[in-house]
């Protein structure tokens, strides 16, 4: 959208009018989240060798091999080595959040839109499947949905996919039930009714009144769930229902791995995958924590007008 | 004269937003008297309501505040509320001052009783057994005129009616005995009747107990009533400060001579109906209505196994070609479902309801969707009826795609600059979004929307009474400059006697659900047949207060 400038775009306008500890954590929060997809875009380039590799020119990696020059950050119980394993497991993590994140959009949304505005047996019918959805631990969901797509392990595509297919299910309730609140709400407003007076179809309504004004709270959402589903992934892969450490680098999968590692003194293997969970965890909660704070007007901190300084006490002497 | 009640000095209120300092309240000085109301006038924005709730310390965190505000004690030694620190402003609230808020029915807890909630601002300023508060308490309901206090200060509030809370909530400003009562907007959320119980019972209170009012207020005919002095303010400044009847009489300031000559007057629109009376062709009125209900039912479902509720009960009206037909009724009066049962938005439930020759009743949505081109609406609310994500020029052409006359908004610009410059917007209006605009602005525009397609017939909901007053008279009058040149049949409806006056030609009056009489202008407003309607005639405060004064001599 041309119109749109970049004051108006969603975060951008928020660093700008956050201040204090708030856009600390906005802003500490988005540096972290932009490293993690620089990084996740790099990885070919930044790291030293494939996420599968087990030797080079100068003959087999070795496996627990503790950090040297050679392995900065050591190789895994398989001969894999840890920085790239890292490396490459943020380019999955990306895959996996961009994947889910726009199917649950989508489904969540379009959803959202036809049970709130249509109502009916539809809408009854889709927020008990959606209640059902909820009332299911969202691990154990996730598992089932791995297993039903894919039998469990495959390849990076289709492993990358089917992680997405099933946090999509477990995320899907979350935006239908969000939009469509939001829907009901805006359905209520006068502009609605003055669009029906008009004489404007159904399908109108929908996409151009009440589609963008009920979608205003997505970004929070989306952000608090991409770091959900990194946690759902690593989740996953911890339980052996990832992706094959051949096909693609994945962190849950590593840190299962270094179990056995972590009490024979060999920490290098689980450390690493494990500090990379956590800091892309809290990059993106700390984003949409502090976008939660902003959006909410009595939350909201501002730039207060200068302080009361004309010495208020002696104009009240002066008043008695 | 003794003390003032309270001294404001050079107040001035600054508040912190997203787009930077806003400097609400400017420089404001006030004296208020004991036992005297003052009157706080003004536009929304002007600082009025900022400048009462600085008196109370009761400005959110966000704002900043400078200046004195003195409350004097009944027991001697007075409170600078700006100053004080948080312990000593809530002693001084309730024994000093008290607020009556404008919605009786959110100011209320809705899970104790009101007895419970008197005694709560007694037992904030010192020990009370139970008994002695509860006999406070009723005391305290006899004294606003609550029937039998002694069952009734168990009850809970919704038990009671709208006028019923706000002497509830009188009650308990009165608790404590405060020298001084702010008062916001305390009757702009009631009807018209009720206000003036509200109105008699806040004098009756000034008399007995010698608390001083503020009394903020948009509507000059309470001010009449009720004022013994009046400060006007716009833009966050003090521009005049004079007793009720100099500023009625002989005003000063610019601004308070422009609001005063664009409050409504009963009998102003007389003149201007008969001369579009005289203009009719004649035969006129054998022409075949616009509008035309026959013993009209429209009921809501009832929930959870109810009956369904009756909103409108056997309505009968027509309106000819060209016609403005004046809806008047207080709230829950069904006005507001009979204009929405027009415009095809609310089903109807028995009897007929005929719009521009195509019977409503049980009508197909293909029958609905060719009449909507031939229909305007205008809405009461102008913040609310524009999608804000579209720009005026977007909204206003929305009809035009629709319909198909136009194949995009871009398309349909020509046309849409014609209709705001009907409207007296600029052309550059168009590229805003509507919260740029202000409430007339938009107003405007929402009557450029609903004449985009040239309709037949207009209606129009309460399309003045989110709107100031001056603001208000410039719609009307644009108004009634367009139906004159376009020539739509309208129904207008207001709960404002005033305003329904100043534009049709005739007027009906609703009353729960029912019309109990219609007429011309001059038929219904001097002379009323039914009893209802010669109470709603009574209870309308005049905004003139020597004329005020003599009408209550008489009741």
């Amino acid at each position: 959208m041309a119109r749109i400038e970049a004051g108006k775009l969603p975060v951008v306008r928020q660093l700008r009018q956050s201040v204090g500890l708030q856009r600390g954590m906005l802003v500490a929060g988005l540096v972290l989240t932009g490293l993690f997809v620089l990084v996740a875009a790099l990885a070919p380039v930044l790291a030293p060798y494939g996420h599968s590799q087990l030797r080079d020119a100068a003959g087999p990696f070795g496996a627990q091999e503790p950090p040297s020059g050679r392995h900065l950050l050591g190789t895994t119980v398989g001969g894999y080595d840890v920085l790239s394993r890292v490396i490459f497991g943020a380019q999955t993590a990306l895959l996996v959040v961009i994947a889910s994140i726009l199917a649950s959009i989508v489904l969540g949304v379009a959803l959202g839109l036809l049970s709130g505005y249509f109502g009916g047996w539809l809408d009854r019918v889709l927020v008990l499947v959606a209640d059902a959805i909820y009332a299911f631990p969202s691990l154990l969901l996730a598992i089932l949905g791995a297993i039903v797509i894919s039998g469990g392990q495959s390849s990076l595509a289709s492993g990358v996919g089917a992680t997405a297919l099933s946090i999509t299910v477990v995320f899907v309730p979350q935006y239908l039930r969000v939009v469509r609140v939001e829907v009901l709400r805006v359905k209520g407003e006068a502009f609605v009714d003055a669009a029906r007076v008009i004489g404007t179809g159904s399908w109108r309504i929908m996409t151009r009144h009440v589609l963008r004004n009920a979608v205003r709270t997505l970004p929070l959402i989306v952000t608090l769930n991409a770091s959900e589903a990194i946690l759902t992934l690593a989740g996953l892969g911890f339980l052996g229902f990832g992706i094959e450490p051949t096909a693609a680098a994945e962190w849950g999968y590593d840190l299962q791995r270094s179990i056995a590692d972590v009490t024979s003194g060999i920490w290098w293997t689980a450390l690493f995958p494990g500090l990379a969970i956590v800091v892309v965890a809290l990059g993106m909660t700390l984003v949409g924590e502090s976008l939660n704070d902003l959006a909410d007007p009595r939350l909201r901190t501002r730039v207060r007008a200068a302080s009361a300084s004309t010495s208020p006490s002696t104009v009240a002497e002066d008043a008695r | 004269m003794s003390t003032p009640v309270v001294q404001v000095r050079d107040l001035d209120v600054t508040f912190a937003t997203d787009s930077g300092p806003v400097h609400a309240v400017d420089g404001v000085t006030l004296d208020v008297a004991p036992g005297e109301v003052l009157a706080i006038v003004g536009e929304s924005g002007s600082g009025k309501t900022v400048t009462a709730k600085a008196v109370l310390g009761l400005l959110p965190a966000t704002a900043t505040t400078r200046g004195a505000v003195v409350l004097a004690s009944r027991g001697g030694g007075a409170t600078d509320v700006v100053t004080v620190p948080a312990a000593r402003l809530r002693e001084a609230r309730g024994r000093d001052v008290a607020m009556v808020f404008q919605e009786p029915s959110t100011a209320l807890n809705p899970v104790y009783t009101v007895g419970w909630q008197i005694a709560e601002g007694l037992r904030a300023h010192g020990p009370v057994t139970s008994a002695q508060a509860r006999v406070k308490a009723v005391e305290a309901l006899r004294q606003v005129g609550i029937p039998d206090p002694e069952q009734r200060v168990d009850h809970y509030p919704h038990q009671f009616s709208g006028g019923q809370k706000q002497r509830i909530v009188i009650a308990m400003a009165l608790a404590l005995g405060p020298a001084l009562i702010v008062a916001d907007e305390p009757t702009t959320a009631l009807d018209v009747t009720v206000q003036a119980e509200i109105l008699d019972l806040l004098r009756r209170l000034r008399d007995e107990t010698g608390a001083a009012i503020v009394l903020i207020t948009h509507n000059m005919g309470v001010v009449a009533d009720l004022a013994d002095r009046v400060a006007v303010m716009y833009q966050g400044k003090l521009v005049e400060q004079a007793p009720v009847l100099d500023l009625f009489a002989n005003p000063q300031a610019e601004y308070t001579k422009l609001l005063l000559a664009a409050v409504p007057r009963v009998g102003d629109g007389r003149a201007r109906a008969e001369r579009r009376a005289a203009a009719r062709q004649p035969g006129w009125e054998d022409a075949a209505p616009v509008v035309e209900a026959r013993d009209l039912v429209i009921t809501y479902p009832g929930r959870f196994r109810q009956p369904a509720f009756t909103a409108v009960d056997g309505v009968s009206l027509r309106i000819r070609p060209g016609e403005v037909l004046g809806l008047v009724g207080e709230s829950g009066s069904g006005k507001t479902t009979v204009a929405r049962a027009i415009a095809g938005l609310q089903p109807v439930a028995d009897g007929s309801l005929s719009v521009l020759g195509a019977e409503l009743r049980g009508v197909k949505g293909r029958v609905l969707r060719a009449l909507r081109p031939r229909l305007g609406f205008v809405f009461q609310d102008p913040a609310t009826s524009f999608n804000p994500l579209l720009t005026i020029a977007e909204c206003v052409a929305e009809p035009l795609v629709v319909h198909g006359r136009f194949g995009s908004p871009g398309a349909a610009r020509r046309r849409v600059d014609e209709l705001l410059e009907a409207v007296q917007l600029p052309r550059a209006y168009g590229d805003r979004f509507p919260h740029e605009l202000s409430g007339g602005q938009r107003q405007r525009a929402s009557l450029a929307r609903a004449l985009a397609l040239d309709p037949e017939l207009l209606v129009a909901d309460e399309p003045t009474s989110a709107l100031d007053v001056s603001v208000q008279a410039r719609v009307l009058e644009l108004f009634a400059d367009l139906q004159r040149q376009l020539g739509f049949a309208c129904l207008f409806v207001s709960h404002d006697l005033a305003v329904v006056d100043l534009l049709a030609d005739r007027i009906a009056v609703m009353h729960r659900g029912r019309l109990v009489e219609e007429g011309t202008g001059p038929d219904v407003l001097e002379h009323p047949r039914e009893d209802y309607t010669r109470r709603l005639l009574a209870s309308l405060p005049v905004p003139d207060p020597a004329a005020q004064r003599a009408r209550r001599a008489i009741t």
